[in-house]
């Protein structure tokens, strides 16, 4: 059996991505004819168990598709559904948008940190995992620690808790912060607006191995004149629809343009564009299409460290994750600044019938929610598509052009890079929608 | 067991569930490098790739069981472990994805699934201690970073953890909270729900919607009643009130069934 030409390397649970997931890559006569992400974490229904609730139940129960983007799913099902019961052109006051943009600031930053420095920079230092790489870059690790701990504490005082915040509720919220409650966490944000600086330049010092892929980037894109006082224009809890095609639409006609479709091998469907091809959403695609959204310090930073858009090398995205660490960071004392008090916490939502279209930006690209109401606002239908999901088929495409370039590397070798392309993407497969396990066979 | 300067192998596994319970270890920003250097991570896929075989002192485990496969794996975990301790509403009690358990799970899989006979899957979600003995739980959706903390301090103490059995009525009352339910008509769980989160919702002038499951003796069917009473909180919502996080919670279960008898 010749080691270059015949083989099948098998990840059986891949590390430091949430949930889990496997990969099977199979090499016939030197050529990779077959890359499969294995995603078995065990599906859990969340679209069935919500049939037949209350439209005023998915902001907490979705909550739990995910540890790590708890947020993402709470607003993305508030977009749908206040679309739908307040009607598109009518939103909560401008303090329950700003409060909303920085949550998500928050999760931003937790989760961000989360995956440059406590799952994936690991790989690119050669360490198992960031307890080991703590005994090396003690200062590195609790740098990222008390970067988490800060956005952490946006998500504890506005939300009420880091993880499935309780205060979040269709309307705007059960209570809403002074400005002084506001005002204890900008020393903290401070310093972590620099200290992300400086992580930015770190991260960009990596060695990235070369990968060139020619995806279809897809983002939100919010139009200016929506967003609340102190926002700039970056994409996080909405906007309309945008690609690197030149695609433009509204959330309500994502359907037109997306479907999911269902293999074998996964309990994650696979999304894809109705047009043909796969399609890339995240901080690369975000970033390519968005660059001019973002303020000129951080356009100049980016320039700095060599990241300029469209970004092609999926394992330059840690940078990119830097930057909107940066952003978050920055956006976050903007709209502490600029907040303005609602006079109430929460406007009122009456139940309505009909099918209400949302998304937002979570940390690993567009979540977008679609809720169908009775008129007593039962639920009577509910689908789901998660960032991770959408991605799949990118990434598998992305693993067999990076495993045929690195066949002359030994199973054990090729293996860990594989893992760090799969971790790239920060695939969140706890979703269920759904990921990893290698097995690359050479035969 | 212990490695060679005597630190606890502790070991972290998966089940259903959303990564936040463990997550919670990766939050304890403070304290994560001081534990880590006095246990062994042995197993923990979420923070890092190395492996150490079994046996372990203590497994945390997270998520419940809704596949035949794990099943079978929770009972080779609880074979290599010294202590099996669950963490989180998942694993205590069955998750949000219990719910299937009062449905047709057959229909779930086809809403979701294009092709069901792709997806393997056992009718119920089911708690860790309905397949293995359970040497401790945790309760919460998620659990508090500060009792997976005191848990960890107390192994390595060699002492009981202290974790409250009481209810969140009491911790309003120690936090000085005004009572959401009898000043605002708030519904609230917290006369029936376990303590161990500081009362956060009604610090929010939010009702407890029960994270952490039922306290010990809790009496569903009074607070049920008084809030159908005083509330007009009618059979429907009552029973969706109990029916969430910890559906599966047999305090919780029986109540809601009951609601939703009464409504027919």
């Amino acid at each position: 059996m010749s080691h270059t030409h015949d083989r099948t390397i098998s990840v059986e649970a891949l590390a430091r991505v949430e949930g889990e997931g496997a990969m099977h890559v199979e090499v016939t006569d030197g050529r990779v004819d077959k890359v499969q992400l294995r995603i078995y974490e065990p599906p859990r229904f969340f679209e069935a168990m919500l049939r037949g609730r209350s439209y005023v139940e998915p902001v907490d129960i979705t909550a739990r598709i995910c540890g790590i983007c708890p947020v993402a799913y709470q607003f993305s099902a508030i977009n749908a559904l206040e679309s739908l019961c307040l009607g598109p052109d009518h939103q909560p006051p401008a303090g329950i948008r700003q409060l909303r943009r920085l949550l998500y600031c928050g999760e931003w930053i937790e989760s961000h940190v989360l995956h440059i420095f406590l799952l994936h920079a690991p790989d690119f230092l050669g360490y198992a995992g960031a307890i080991e790489m703590a005994a090396d870059h003690r200062e590195l690790v609790e740098m990222a620690l008390r970067l988490r701990k800060a956005g952490n504490q946006i998500l504890e005082v506005i939300g009420g808790r880091a993880i499935h915040p309780i205060n979040v509720r269709l309307g705007g919220f059960h209570r809403t912060p002074t400005r002084a409650e506001l005002g204890t966490l900008e020393d903290e944000l401070t310093w972590g607006r620099e200290a992300a600086i400086e992580a930015t330049r770190l991260v960009a010092g990596f060695d990235f191995p070369a990968l060139d892929q020619e995806h279809t980037f897809v983002s939100l894109r919010p139009e200016p004149e929506t967003l609340p006082p102190g926002a700039t224009g970056y994409p996080i809890d909405g906007g309309r629809v945008v690609s690197s095609t030149g695609l433009d639409i509204s959330v309500e006609e994502w359907p037109e343009h997306f479907y999911e479709e269902h293999v074998a091998h996964s309990t994650a469907l696979h999304g894809r564009l109705r047009d043909g091809g796969n399609y890339l959403v995240g901080p690369a695609a975000r970033f390519s299409l968005n660059a001019d959204r973002l303020p000129d310090d951080l356009r100049a930073l980016a320039d700095e460290v060599g990241c300029t858009p469209p970004v092609t090398n999926p394992f330059r995205s840690i940078i990119v994750r830097a930057l909107e660490t940066v952003y978050a960071f920055d956006e976050a004392l903007r709209l502490i600044a600029a907040y303005e008090p609602p006079t109430v916490p929460a406007i009122d939502v009456p139940a309505t019938a009909g099918t209400g279209h949302g998304a937002t930006e979570a940390p690993r690209g567009i979540l977008y929610h679609r809720y169908t109401l009775a008129a007593d606002g039962t639920i009577t239908d509910a689908a789901i598509v998660p960032p991770t999901s959408q991605n799949q088929p990118a990434i598998e495409e992305d693993l067999v052009d990076f495993v045929q370039a690195h066949l002359h590397l030994a199973d054990d070798d090729l293996q860990w890079q594989c893992e760090q392309a799969i971790r790239n993407y920060d695939p969140c497969i706890s979703c269920s929608t759904h990921f990893l396990d290698l097995t690359v066979i050479r035969r | 067991m212990v490695d060679r300067i005597g630190r606890p192998k502790v070991a972290v596994f998966k089940f259903a569930s959303c990564d936040g319970c463990q997550l919670s270890l990766l939050s304890a920003e403070d304290e994560l490098l001081a534990i880590a250097g006095e246990i062994e991570i042995a197993y923990f896929l979420e923070a890092t790739r190395d492996v150490v075989e079994g046996p372990y002192d203590v497994a945390l485990v997270e998520g419940s069981i809704t596949t035949p496969s794990d099943a079978e794996r929770i009972r080779e975990v609880r074979g290599m472990s010294t202590t099996l301790i669950t963490i989180g509403a998942c694993a205590t009690a069955g998750g949000i994805q219990a719910l299937r358990n009062f449905s047709d799970a057959e229909e779930f899989r086809s809403l979701v699934y294009a092709h069901p006979e792709y997806v393997d899957t056992l009718a119920d979600s089911t708690a860790i201690a309905e397949h293995v003995p359970v040497d401790l739980e945790l309760r919460g959706c998620p659990i508090e970073t500060s009792q997976l903390v005191e848990v960890v301090g107390a192994i390595l103490a060699g002492r009981k953890p202290v974790t409250p059995t009481h209810s969140v009525c009491t911790e309003c009352k120690l936090a000085g909270n005004v009572c959401v339910t009898v000043a605002h008509g708030t519904p609230c769980l917290g006369p029936v729900t376990q303590a161990g989160c500081g009362a956060r919702c009604p610090t929010f002038l939010r009702g407890c919607y029960g994270c952490f499951g039922p306290a010990e003796t809790a009496n569903t069917t009074s607070i049920a009643g008084w809030l159908a009473d005083h509330l007009g909180v009618d059979h429907p919502e009552l029973a969706h009130l109990f029916r969430t996080f910890n559906a599966d919670a047999p305090a919780f279960r029986s109540e809601s069934r009951r609601q939703e008898a009464a409504q027919r």
